[in-house]
């Protein structure tokens, strides 16, 4: 996992601790993956604090409906497979009623897919002030897990963008802060 | 006859749980930690690699599951074979199972005639069994217990409770909740009692695989607690045995107890 950060604009700095909205933007790249079996990954976007413990939940992408189990073939939940997500289910799914509004939604197809949030928004309206971690988990089917994280500072005191990239069953995740 | 071999290897394995290499018995789950209203299946075995079934099933005459709310659980689909037992597991409420062969039984020696004689049964039968004019009737009490755990949605504690009887561990650490590289703590007792001093072994699974036991030796402290970081994802079997005089069978003189269980260590 690579970490770059860059900072811009020293004036980002007068307006910490101001009321001013701040916007939290997120990136997050599935990647194209030339396999015999492929089924679109299971992904949970979340933000951490220090000990790990879950501040607020993003983003759940799963196969929400029924579907056909790829091995039976007989119908099943997609919300059968969210323990794979298994630092998600651990530190929030599992104590979580799902779906969870305005967090649970479909499997995306390969691309980049992007968030955006401000702190008037319910994912972020709780935040304190503090170090948090951006954090990425993807787990596929007949495929891989992988997770990604990209720590930051909440409020932004500046504009800030911040990249890490997957392995492989992430690909490029970004995260973008404005003041 | 079918039936006496197996229940005849469990009680071996049972009682000569305390000596140096007694086989291993064991309860697999399919998976520990699942999301809500999902079956899981449990195989049951006694062999000496961790988790093969290469030599004698568990017999699952008493198996003991507790539902996440206390009540008892029933095991669906059980069956016997040449090696293991399995059986399937609905986990249709919210929380933690406790999966428990939970085993009580009486071992003794005595002298009939100027002949040494040995038996082996159930307290009740102890009078029926060995008549009045035997002599030097040395009788041990064998209680023990084989355990694993499994939670569906969010894990809580009410199974985990321990009866106050015998060997028992009652997690600090949930046992659904074990991830490579972090510690965790189990309680002992015994009778209720913590039980200090007591020596716990810990084998990672897959032995066929490799050229060691590769087990951890630890020791309960005062409080009866040990904590062991596992060093990586996993099944783990762990194991302790003890013996003392409080039989709580009247005539029985001593007491082996054992515990045995299973827990599945994930990847961060």
């Amino acid at each position: 996992m690579r970490i770059r950060l860059k900072l811009y604009g020293a004036l980002g700095a007068l307006l910490a601790g101001s009321a001013a909205a701040a916007d939290l933007n997120v990136g997050v790249e599935v990647p194209n993956l030339n396999v015999a079996e492929y089924h679109r990954p299971y992904i949970a976007v979340w933000v951490a604090h220090e000990d790990n413990s879950v501040a607020t939940n993003l983003a759940v992408w799963y196969q929400q409906k029924t579907g056909k189990d790829a091995g039976s073939g007989k119908q099943e939940q997609g919300s059968k497979w969210l323990a794979d997500l298994r630092q998600w289910w651990r530190r929030s799914g599992r104590s979580s009623t799902l779906p969870i509004d305005g967090v649970s939604g479909a499997t995306r197809p390969a691309g980049v897919h992007r968030l955006s949030f401000n702190d008037k928004q319910p994912q972020l309206a709780g935040l304190k002030p503090g170090k948090y971690e951006l954090v990425v988990e993807a787990a596929r089917e007949v495929g891989g897990h992988e997770l990604v994280r990209i720590p930051f500072q909440w409020p932004p005191a500046a504009a800030s963008h911040a990249d890490a990239k997957g392995e492989v069953e992430l690909g490029s995740v970004s995260l973008d802060l404005a003041p | 006859m079918k039936t006496i071999r197996p229940l005849a290897a469990l009680a071996l394995a049972l009682f000569a749980a305390g000596a140096a290499h007694a086989h291993k018995a064991w309860l697999l789950p399919s998976a520990t930690v699942l999301t809500p209203d999902q079956w899981i299946t449990v195989d049951a075995a006694v062999s000496n690699d961790l988790f093969y079934f290469n030599h004698v099933p568990l017999r699952l005459d008493n198996l003991v599951i507790t539902a996440p709310d206390g009540a008892a659980a029933t095991a669906e689909n059980p069956f016997t074979g040449k090696f293991r037992s399995s059986f399937d597991l609905h986990l249709d409420k919210n929380g933690t199972y406790k999966v428990a062969l939970v085993n009580n039984g009486l071992s003794a020696s005595y002298e009939l005639n100027g002949e040494k004689k040995r038996w082996r049964g159930k307290a009740e039968d102890l009078a029926k069994d060995i008549p009045a004019e035997a002599k030097n009737v040395q009788i041990t009490q064998s209680t023990g217990r084989v355990e694993t755990f499994a939670t569906a949605g969010k894990p809580n504690d009410t199974a985990l409770k321990a009866s106050g009887k015998g060997l028992e561990m009652t997690p600090v650490t949930h046992p659904n909740d074990l991830y490579a590289g972090e510690p965790a703590k189990f309680r002992f007792s015994l009778d209720g009692k913590p039980a200090a001093d007591l020596k716990i072994e810990i084998v990672p699974g897959g032995s066929r695989y490799r050229n060691a036991q590769n087990e951890m030796n630890l020791t309960t402290d005062k409080n009866g607690e040990v904590s062991v970081t596992w060093p990586a994802a996993g099944m783990y079997w762990l194991e302790t045995t003890l013996e003392d005089k409080n039989a709580s069978v009247p005539k029985a003189t001593s007491r082996r107890a054992s515990y045995v269980a299973t827990f599945e260590v994930l990847a961060q």
